[in-house]
């Protein structure tokens, strides 16, 4: 049973229906003895990282999600279900973030021309469907071709102190960190559940692995 | 590097997707669902819908196109038409909706754009803006233009280009662009509108209205600089397909996702 944790970032529909065409028993619950009895736990996020972080706080699961990791445990991050694994977020102010990887999320600068277009700023959020490129190989990139396409829609992104965690890059104006991990731990900046076939594989991946 | 995005437009009306020109004559052309799954499989990078259901009480019908197209396709989906409060962005963010696309009602209250950006995130508030043209050089070239309503026939005294900042300030998070003097017209995107937006703004600009071929496609994006093409009747009535359409623009030096 793979557990996805709601705690109002918005819509969960489509990643729930995504990890089932993946072949999961999914529920999506925002209950502390839902995260405590979860075998593998998805965080999603959607909106503001300090939002996102006080939400958490607030349904009392930010105790029971370190607990699963802490038990080894697969843990998948999506979006800013990813950042919140940093140590800080700088969006709307700095606010602590879990810190199960030291470093910051920062905002992509708004102010920089477009690499491809110099007409033009860069837009943000980065959205669309970028490149990634795998920094090194994982159970999670089984079967996912390199430099393949997913879609990402983000307005800031995380700066690992410990460039190993990487385990995926694109390029948006600056290489920035696509995907990250260690141990129990993967996430993704990207969204697996809206990147068709390639995305459905990494849900398909997380459901068998173990880590 | 960021593909450029080709999105297939469905116009949808009482559960089923309609096909017309302009809006009239429209015919019974299938169940969206379907139709939303080929342009899946044939590669769309997104989906939208427009819902056109003009009676109140047959509103919810979308919900339902939206909550079955959730679990049939895996790609971003994005719904507009008759959106006016928090509600109804929630009831279709719920369904399974990506993001919302929200006209009408942000120029009668454009605080409405803030109040859905705070309560549910730039990234699933789309604004949709139809322009017309206002003014033109000595060279006929469009130089001005300003936003209409009730498809194209009601001005509003706004400028499209200060609109677009606005509504980008108000925390939209994309701008769906539809030149409404070339809508319906096959002749090609309005380009200078296109390109006085995509440069006046810092959010992805969607170029929308006058698509005929798929050179008007590779215009939007390289002269227009817009991010994302969206098209109707070009794919609906299978003038061209999607993997067509990305050949083409990638063997124009265009990044597209194949």
């Amino acid at each position: 049973m793979i557990t996805v944790i709601d705690y109002g970032s918005g819509n969960l529909r489509s990643v729930a229906k995504a990890l089932e065409k993946s072949g999961g028993r999914v529920l999506v619950s925002q209950r502390p003895e839902d995260i405590r009895q979860a075998d593998r736990i998805l965080l999603p996020g959607v909106g503001a990282f300090g939002d996102c972080r006080l939400n958490l706080e607030k349904a009392q699961l930010i105790e029971p999600v370190l607990q699963h990791i802490q038990a080894g445990k697969p843990f998948l991050g999506i979006c800013v279900g990813m950042q919140l694994l940093f140590g800080e977020g700088h969006e709307f102010g700095i606010h602590p973030g879990l810190n199960l990887f030291s470093g910051k999320v920062v905002a992509f600068d708004k102010t920089m021309p477009d690499p491809h277009n110099p007409a033009m700023m860069l837009k943000v959020p980065h959205m669309g469907w970028n490149r990634v490129r795998q920094n090194r190989p994982h159970p999670l990139w089984a079967g996912i071709p390199q430099e393949s396409f997913f879609y990402f829609v983000h307005s800031y992104h995380g700066l690992p102190d410990q460039p190993e965690c990487t385990v995926g890059t694109s390029v948006y104006g600056i290489p920035f960190c696509a995907a990250i991990a260690r141990d129990n731990l993967f996430a993704t900046q990207f969204h697996p559940e809206k990147s068709q076939n390639l995305g459905l594989k990494i849900l398909e991946n997380f459901l068998s692995w173990s880590p | 590097m960021l593909a450029k995005r080709i999105i297939p437009c469905l116009d949808v009306r009482e559960g089923r997707v309609v096909k017309g020109v302009q809006f009239e004559d429209l015919v019974d052309a299938g169940d969206p669902v379907e139709a939303a799954s080929r342009y899946d499989l044939e590669g769309a990078d997104e989906l939208t819908f427009l819902d056109i259901t003009a009676s109140h009480e047959n509103r919810d019908t979308i919900l339902d196109v939206v909550r079955r197209t959730a679990e049939a396709v895996f790609i971003p989906l994005t719904v507009g038409g008759g959106i006016r409060t928090n509600e109804d962005i929630r009831r279709l963010l719920n369904a399974g909706a990506d993001k919302v696309g929200i006209n009408t009602a942000a120029v009668f209250r454009p605080e409405f754009v803030q109040e859905a950006s705070s309560r549910f995130g730039s990234q699933c508030i789309v604004v949709a803006i139809d322009a017309k043209c206002v003014e033109k050089d000595a060279h006929g070239q469009p130089i001005r233009w300003q936003i209409f309503t009730h498809g194209g026939r009601k001005p509003t005294g706004l400028d499209a280009v200060d609109w677009a900042q606005r509504m980008e300030n108000y925390g939209a998070g994309e701008i769906l662009l539809t030149s409404m003097d070339r809508d319906g017209t096959k002749i090609g995107y309005d380009l200078a509108l296109t390109r006085a937006i995509a440069q006046a703004t810092t959010i992805p600009v969607i170029a929308s209205g006058g698509v005929g071929t798929l050179q008007h496609m590779l215009e939007g994006l390289q002269q227009g600089g817009a991010d994302a093409v969206l098209a109707a009747s070009i794919f609906h009535f299978r003038q061209h397909t999607i993997p067509e359409c990305k050949l083409f623009l990638q063997n124009r030096g265009i990044e597209v996702r194949l």
